[in-house]
């Protein structure tokens, strides 16, 4: 009986965060970050480097620090480590960011799809995808 | 060599190569320098260096993308005529990759080179639409990543080029589009 109800009450919270979650600002925040990330799709993947870098892991990491990339060296002394703040920055406008990047990309101008793709960035990248990234890694 | 490229070159190239021929072809920046605009110069082969790079990006995703292609054409999952088609797309980015390269070559840059090894997400394509679903996703990103480096060029026939290149990974991304079913062109702008 008491196993009943635990289970009960767990399939009710799952229930309410289910519905909770779909539609909410949140939600819809991360749908359009997917949705810009898919302009990134030509040089970058989550998983995988690609032309750029992979981005599972990228909010807390070292600019220009995924072992074996071929960074530019622009990009290798960049000196920081990539946050909503930086990210945010880098995103407007890469080249004025970091001179010498070899994101030859103009940026993403509008604040507010620049917002949703750091959310995704961040959501996305320790997600379970990303953590079986992590998982594979020899 | 496309008409565009060739324009691009011409106006660069006497700047990279005027001291080793007559000293006769002055370019911009030895205008510059030779008039003691130091800054100028400097401003005007910093330019040129962006352009290399922007290049060199271009080049390795079109490189990236002919390896798509070929792991698309060797799963055995494309039937013809759509393998046809997707050799069709695939022989499209070699061209741009060629032109691109000669084209850095051209400009006093190093080219990229192809990777030894491509990594793709190949453990979730399963049939023809997941392949071309795939394909799609990356002519989109490319049209994306030609728009958002336009306006980044010094040299303005580079930028006529590579929106030249745009317009046919566009065509692509609405082709393949179509051939899963999905609305061809699904807005009046791309992003």
């Amino acid at each position: 009986m008491g196993t009943f109800r635990s289970k009960g009450w767990l399939l009710i919270c799952a229930m309410l965060v289910g519905s909770a979650a779909a539609g909410t600002p949140a939600a819809d925040e991360y749908a359009r970050g997917a949705q810009v990330y898919e302009r990134c799709a030509a040089c970058h993947a989550l998983e995988a480097d690609r032309t750029g870098p992979h981005h599972c892991g990228l909010i807390g990491r070292r600019a220009g620090s995924v072992p074996g990339f071929p960074y530019s060296p622009a990009m290798r002394h960049a000196g920081f480590v990539w946050n909503e703040k930086t990210l945010d920055r880098f995103l407007r406008s890469p080249l004025t960011t970091i001179p010498g990047t070899s994101m030859g990309y103009d940026g993403v101008k509008d604040n507010g799809e620049r917002r949703a793709l750091i959310l995704f960035l961040r959501e996305a990248g320790h997600s379970e995808r990303c953590r079986g990234m992590s998982a594979r890694a020899p | 060599m496309n008409t565009l490229i060739r324009q691009a070159v011409s106006v660069v190239q006497p700047r990279r190569t005027f001291l080793g021929r007559t000293g006769l072809l002055l370019s911009g920046t030895a205008i510059a320098l030779l008039s003691g605009r130091e800054a100028l110069a400097a401003k005007a082969d910093k330019a040129a260096e962006s352009d290399l790079r922007i290049l060199n990006t271009a080049l390795g995703a079109e490189l990236e993308a002919i390896a798509a292609y070929q792991v698309g054409a060797e799963s055995g999952l494309l039937q013809k005529p759509v393998l046809d088609l997707a050799m069709t797309f695939q022989g499209h980015h070699k061209q741009h990759a060629d032109l691109l390269a000669a084209t850095i070559g051209k400009l006093g840059g190093r080219a990229v080179s192809a990777k030894d090894k491509y990594s793709f997400p190949v453990d979730t394509l399963k049939n023809q639409v997941d392949v071309l679903r795939f394909a799609a996703g990356l002519e989109k990103g490319a049209v994306s990543a030609y728009l958002g480096a336009i306006p980044l060029f010094g040299n303005r026939d580079l930028a006529k080029a590579a929106g030249s290149i745009l317009g046919d990974e566009a065509m692509h991304w609405a082709v393949l589009r179509q051939a899963v079913g999905d609305v061809a062109v699904p807005g009046a702008f791309v992003s």
